[in-house]
């Protein structure tokens, strides 16, 4: 079995959000970059678990991006899988990007496309749909469990007020959140392997854009918490109920 | 020239997510001189989707074939591209709840539309087609320009109000070849019961102020007199205090109701990347130095053990319930 591990980069939980050139790009200095941490935790600690279990199973990761994402490519390789490509380019239309994995998919003739439920930056939730659309292939989305028996996928995944249990036959692609796996810290032997693991650098096919960001902004900030007494809790209850309009 | 927008359904029934798109939809078939259609898959009853005229669509193209009863996301994009293309449709409104985010990007990648996931309010039309959504998980917001002819949008749910007027939309059977689709479904649990997290108005959460899971009492009890759902932070998910899918935060459930209320979370980035885009957020906790207070609109000093019965008891006098 092939499975292919797409990986983001994505700016650290913490890290403070602000914007440069106009408010038309994103702020990255001084930015700690991670695993967008869905493609880390889940996808990617499934995949391996996967091998694990079957070991003539092959994983690749794929990530769309400039070598300033090298450094997340090599972390993700200490955790598990054989090799990397990276498309070398940088886009934020989502579209492109799973252009870009699908092209790399189709080559490599996978029976598993996995991808994370979303990034923790762009929050679309899209390129795996997208990625399955051009592969012509079942798309599973917000998976919280993922088995394979042969050539059959058994999945649960989240829907509106529940949960539904279903099979699919391979080729497919899965968007994994919480559930599917648990997180993992890369060993020193993991961190040693992945220097020498191969990171294979393609050019990306000529593909067109659909979107394109024109300018971010920051929410107007808080008026500030209005403190209301312990001892006054119909105070609070009347304020939510008058001034809020809350319920 | 229209403007489609998706009737997502569940055993029949049209969910909320659905009304808040179908107003969106018209406001901005409005707003750009068009007219506002919507497309209907499974098996629904005509009277409802006839109704569906009070939210401003004046034809509802319905495939009522049981396949679609189940969500497959590829015989889904399939059914909702084709709709698009026979009635000349330019833009595309979806939800961006869970059957959302299963198939916007497939229609997106199949007619080659652009995809602004997870909009937050209406367009900009006066100089191209520029839509506002929430990016950094609710830290900011970008502006997206869609430059494909066709555009898709897919709505966060609870972030626009329905907008309820009179008018009857004209329903119009259509006959579609629909796939048997790869994916067999061979098991569904619904939390019956329950107000869904995602469609709730007023959601009551808990956290590990409570100390466990034999005080969750004073926490329903709110919720029941508020008609809220209830959710908790990820620590009590993980020690099982409250089943899995209540967990709201960056790695469960992110949420937007109209009232937030947390009681002993202290509010961790994490957790507030979840429940950042709530309209009211109100932080009940015993540590005045709770990172909480500084992201909410309300709050108390105080412990939850005192102040919730009062909150309940202050609210069921208010709505007159004994």
């Amino acid at each position: 079995m092939k499975i292919l591990v797409c990986v983001s980069k994505a700016p650290d939980t913490t890290s403070k959000i602000a914007f440069k050139d106009g408010n038309t790009k994103f702020e990255d200095n001084g930015v700690q970059w991670i695993i967008n941490p869905y493609d880390e935790w889940y996808s990617l600690v499934r995949a391996i678990e996967l091998k694990e279990k079957e070991p003539a199973t092959i994983i690749h990761l794929v990530t769309v991006g400039t070598a300033d994402a090298e450094p997340i490519i090599r972390k993700a390789l200490a955790l598990g899988g054989d090799e990397a490509i990276r498309v070398n380019t940088d886009n934020s239309d989502s579209y492109y990007t799973a252009a870009q994995i699908a092209e790399v998919a189709k080559q490599g003739a996978y029976d598993l496309v996995f991808t994370g439920k979303e990034t923790i930056d762009y929050n679309g939730s899209s390129v795996g749909a997208m990625v399955a659309e051009l592969m012509d292939i079942p798309y599973i989305s917000l998976a919280t469990k993922f088995d394979v028996a042969g050539t059959v996928a058994t999945v649960s995944r989240e829907i509106e007020g529940g949960e539904e249990v279903a099979e699919v036959p391979l080729p497919l692609v899965v968007s994994c959140q919480k559930g599917v796996a648990e997180q993992r810290i890369p060993n020193m032997r993991g961190i040693m392997a992945a220097r020498t693991k191969p990171l294979k650098v393609v050019e990306p096919a000529t593909v067109e854009t659909l979107t394109s960001v024109s300018s971010y902004e920051l929410p107007p900030a808080k008026a500030g918490v209005k403190l209301v007494a312990a001892d006054n809790v119909a105070e609070l209850v009347r304020l939510l109920h008058e001034e809020a309009k809350a319920f | 020239m229209s403007v489609l927008i998706f009737v997502d359904q569940s055993e029949g029934h049209i969910k909320k997510s659905s009304f808040e798109v179908l107003s969106y939809g018209a406001k901005l078939a409005e707003q750009i001189g068009a007219t506002a259609e919507a497309v209907a898959l499974g098996t629904i009853n005509d009277e409802q989707l006839s109704a569906l005229g009070k939210y401003g669509v004046k034809k509802v193209h319905h495939i009522n074939n049981e396949i679609l009863n189940h969500v497959d996301a590829q015989v889904y994009a399939k059914a909702i591209a084709d709709t698009a293309t026979n009635t000349g449709a330019t833009v595309i409104v979806i939800s961006h709840n869970q059957t959302g985010k299963a198939i916007a990007g497939r229609v997106s990648a199949r007619l080659k539309a652009g995809l602004v996931a997870g909009a937050i309010a209406l367009p900009e039309t006066s100089n191209g087609f520029t839509v506002k959504k929430t990016v950094f998980s609710g830290k900011a917001y970008a502006n997206i320009t869609i430059t494909s002819p066709i555009k898709i949008i897919s709505l966060n749910p609870n972030s626009f109000h329905v907008i309820e007027g009179e008018g009857i939309a004209e329903v119009i059977a259509v006959t579609a070849a629909i796939d048997t689709p790869k994916v067999k479904v061979t098991a569904v649990n619904k939390i019956s019961g329950e107000v869904p997290l995602t469609e709730a108005d007023i959601v009551v959460s808990g956290g590990r102020g409570l100390k466990g899971p034999e005080n969750w009492g004073i926490i329903l009890d709110l919720a029941k007199v508020l008609g809220a759902a209830t959710a908790c932070s990820r620590p009590v998910g993980d020690a099982h205090w409250r089943p899995h899918h209540e967990h709201v935060g960056q790695t469960g459930i992110q949420i937007a109701p109209n009232l937030y209320i947390a009681v002993g979370i202290s509010g961790a980035i994490q957790h507030l990347a979840g429940v950042n885009r709530s309209k009211v957020i109100v932080v009940i906790n015993k540590d005045p130095e709770a990172p909480f207070f500084k992201a909410a609109d309300y709050g108390i000093v105080g412990d939850a053990f005192d102040i919730l019965p009062q909150m309940t008891a202050e609210i069921k006098k208010l709505k007159g319930i004994a």
